[in-house]
């Protein structure tokens, strides 16, 4: 399995598309914003918080597709699938490849954008907080979409419209957190809730994606 | 005999005009699809036993 | 004789075509009586207005909305345990069933809120957890209409049933976390003081059997549809190897 995560790792990186393009795309996002808004200091730190957890979203389901696609496109899903590995470890090694490669970056780079949106100065801390704690859930509840739409033609729209309402909860929640650290409130009980929505969905979704992943391979 | 409905007549009609529609959409698309469905099957069954 | 009979396909055709006149009638008569009770022979309210006839469609429409979801999650589960065709079918074909109602559970709230509210939309919970729902019934029907194996896209679906049940409920919590709304709260419990009173209540419960009725009747109606068409694609399918 670690094997799985290191060779998953490596073709992130050497593909290049993967690992620098979800960070362009945050990137980017955060320069439209303030053309979008206008460019006044005040608004922009009011919705700093919601917009880089809504950039962090958009940027991890843009990298989505990516999780299976290649390798069921040359057949080395199936043969993953049918090795003597546990469907849900392989999974989990995806979802967590797919998080270093794409999850975390955006977590370190999203306090230096906080900074051209003129975030509160407690907000850098709780924005961080917030994504490190919220994206693995991301990423995981996104293999389970991609493994849904693995054996689908261009499901990349599907993927997005399967996955997004299932994102509702964590972005509440996060953005929550986020929303009140640049506040300087209370960030306890959504910092609280959104650690449990991601235990609960690492502890529990990697069994229904594993699932899914059979039944698609099943037909061949 | 319409009742009086006040300053609120638009919301009323509008509410009761589109969900009767949508409703009424539902209905008919559906009991059309069932009879296609039935008249293709019907077809489709013939021709197999002709053949089979 | 158990219920399993019924998921013989020929005998679910069978019966369901015996009782679904009857059910389209009861449907067809409860929701005349109680519309037409409902809109011209209820008294105003005296804090809403004229806006109280909203009501008729709005609850039921928004009850089955939720319990065509909760009758989809139990389909699912027969078919995931039971591997029962019909079954499947048959969450399938309450899926727009479903989403047909929210949009009315929507669109009259929308009409009711405007004068009410002053607004046609708020980020209520109850607004909100519904607009969520909705995007659950086009991803659950986007998927079934993209996989093109029968089993596959049954099985497919009945895990996104599931999982988005799960999600479902967290995020009505996390909505209601989110922002405390304007919407009433239920108006329907039965223990409750602040009930609607009984000139209200008796059109509306006959109006909930109707919308009961017709969820029934077009659910026997389309899995009845979606059986034919999974029966053509086999005889196709086998023609084809002939």
């Amino acid at each position: 399995m670690i094997a799985l995560l290191i060779r998953d790792l490596r073709l992130a990186v050497r593909a290049g598309g993967g690992f620098g393009l979800g960070l362009s795309f945050f990137l980017i996002l955060t320069l439209l914003v303030p053309f979008g808004v206008g460019p006044e200091t005040g608004l922009l730190s009011r919705i700093a918080p919601g917009v880089l957890w809504i950039g962090a979203l958009l940027a991890c389901l843009l990298s989505l597709d990516r999780i299976f696609a290649l390798d069921h496109e040359d057949g080395s899903l199936e043969l993953l699938v049918t090795a003597p590995l546990p469907s849900e470890g392989i999974v989990t090694v995806k979802a967590l490849a797919h998080w270093l490669t794409s999850g975390l970056p955006l977590v370190l780079v999203a306090p230096l954008l906080g900074v051209l949106l003129s975030l509160p100065a407690p907000g850098y801390l709780w924005v961080t907080v917030s994504l490190a704690v919220g994206t693995p859930a991301l990423s995981v509840i996104g293999t389970f979409g991609a493994a849904l739409t693995v054996g689908i033609k261009r499901g990349g729209l599907l993927l997005s419209l399967l996955v997004l309402p299932l994102y509702v909860p964590t972005l509440i929640f996060g953005a929550e957190v986020a929303r009140r650290g640049a506040e300087g409130l209370s960030v306890q009980t959504p910092l609280l809730l959104l650690g449990g929505i991601s235990a609960g969905v690492i502890a529990l979704l990697p069994f229904a994606s594993a699932a899914v992943l059979r039944i698609n391979m099943r037909q061949g | 005999m319409m009742p009086e409905l006040g300053k609120y007549a638009f919301a009323v009609l509008a509410s009761y005009g589109v969900s009767l529609g949508l409703l009424a959409v539902l209905v008919l698309a559906s009991v059309a699809r069932a009879r296609r469905m039935r008249a293709d099957l019907e077809r489709v069954e013939d021709r197999s036993k002709r053949h089979g | 004789m158990s219920i399993w009979e019924y998921a013989n396909p020929v005998k679910f055709i069978r019966t369901t075509d015996r009782v679904l006149p009857w059910i389209s009638a009861g449907a067809a008569i409860c929701l005349v009586v109680g519309l037409v009770w409902g809109f011209f022979f209820t008294p105003d309210d005296y804090r809403q207005g004229s806006t109280v006839k909203i009501f008729y469609i709005h609850v039921p429409a928004a009850m089955m909305a939720i319990n065509a979801w909760a009758m989809m999650l139990v389909a699912s589960l027969i078919w995931i345990i039971r591997r029962h065709h019909v079954s499947a079918l048959a969450a399938r074909a309450a899926a727009p069933v479903g989403a047909t109602f929210t949009v009315i559970a929507l669109a009259t709230g929308a009409f009711w809120g405007q004068p009410m509210w002053g607004t046609w939309w708020a980020w209520d919970p109850r607004l909100t957890s519904f607009l969520v729902l909705f995007l659950f019934y086009l991803g659950y029907m986007a998927l079934w209409s993209a996989i093109e194996n029968d089993d596959t896209a049954a099985d497919l679906t009945s895990i996104l049933c599931l999982v988005g049940s799960v999600f479902a409920i967290l995020s009505r919590y996390a909505v209601l976390f989110w922002n405390q709304g304007l919407h009433q709260g239920a108006s329907l419990s039965l223990d409750k003081e602040e009930n609607v009173a009984d000139v209200f209540w008796y059109p509306a419960l006959v109006c909930i059997a109707g919308f009961v009725l017709l969820f029934i009747a077009l659910v026997f109606l389309r899995t009845q549809t979606e059986i034919r068409a999974r029966r053509m694609r086999a005889l196709i399918a086998r023609e084809r190897q002939a």
